[in-house]
């Protein structure tokens, strides 16, 4: 069955405190190779039946109105996975 | 008596304490549910604090698409009083009832403390028995209470006297210019993070000077609503 990934990010200008938090904990580490983290979300809807550009165009639309809050947040992508989520790349 | 309905949702914690609230200002208090489509004709509305849907997705933002959200929406639009505390605050930002969103904490903890604030527009709905620039104090307890928005919209509430609360003496979770409570255009949908709703009640309240928990600031909220109703 095919999988609809959406990943919405928090505003890259707005404090995001898990990616910092996380930030911090790499530094601690001594992974001092990585600068900064930041910590999105990614929704997979697995549909039963065939993606058609309806679908895709009612996802799109629930990423803005219910995945993200336009405010704080940004929807980065939609995409489709063929086959069970997990088993693809 | 007017009659102020107050919903509860999945989650709802505070809903019975802004039901005794209202019934102590001297209005008629009515439960209602998320999952009707009825407000059975009440003349007011207030979203009560708590976790609605354990915070999951972003706080409120389940619950601001529950069914009766439909004629929360379209009453508030008309001129209905509505009050948003806390989860109900982030629910009204999640329905763009009010401007701006909320985020976590800034210091990423759960706070809670007897929060003292400025009322800075004592002419909205919920606000009118304040006096402009009354300081207050009233119970805050949250998580996800960062108050935010981009530039132009803190110019555009700040210079139209949305700005309804601003935190005084501590900033409990980094909201942007301190803001604890805002309001629509038309001033009849309000939202804060403190919460009103505990401090009604002698011995219950925050601590005075004068003694521990006697503070009642949080009654002028529902009286202002009253008030409000009667003038209609």
């Amino acid at each position: 069955m095919p999988t609809i990934v959406v990943e919405v990010m928090p505003k890259a200008e707005l404090l995001d405190p898990q990616g910092k938090a996380v930030a911090g904990a790499l530094a601690r580490l001594g992974k001092s190779e990585f600068t900064a983290v930041r910590i999105g979300k990614r929704f997979e809807l697995t549909v039963d039946g065939p993606v058609d550009a309806a679908l895709l165009a009612e996802v799109d639309a629930l990423a803005l109105d219910l995945f993200s809050n336009s405010v704080i947040e940004d929807v980065v992508s939609v995409t489709v996975l063929e086959g069970v989520a997990g088993e693809t790349h | 008596m007017p009659r102020i309905g107050v919903i509860t949702f999945p989650g709802s914690l505070d809903d019975r304490d802004a039901q005794r609230a209202i019934r102590r200002a001297g209005a008629e208090s009515v439960a209602l549910w998320h999952g009707e489509h009825d407000l059975q004709g009440v003349d007011a509305i207030v979203l009560p604090g708590g976790f609605s849907y354990g915070d999951y997705l972003r706080a409120g933002a389940i619950a601001s698409h529950a069914p009766i959200m439909a004629e929360v929406i379209d009453a508030a639009n008309k001129g209905m009083p509505v009050l948003g505390i806390c989860n109900g605050f982030q629910m009204l930002a999640e329905a763009r009832l009010i401007p701006g969103a909320h985020t976590r904490n800034a210091h990423q903890q759960f706070i809670r403390r007897d929060q003292k604030m400025r009322v800075e527009n004592a002419s909205t709905d919920w606000t009118n028995g304040y006096a402009e620039g009354q300081e207050i104090v009233i119970p805050l307890k949250n998580a996800d209470g960062r108050f935010i928005a981009d530039d132009e919209t803190i110019k555009r509430i700040e210079g139209n006297g949305q700005v309804v609360f601003r935190y005084l003496d501590v900033n409990p979770n980094g909201s942007i210019n301190d803001i604890a409570g805002v309001s629509n255009e038309r001033g009849n949908v309000v939202g804060l993070m403190p919460h009103p709703e505990h401090a009604t009640e002698p011995g219950f309240g925050p601590d005075t000077d004068d003694a521990m928990r006697s503070g009642v600031d949080g009654l002028v909220f529902f009286s202002s609503a009253i008030t409000a109703l009667l003038k209609v």
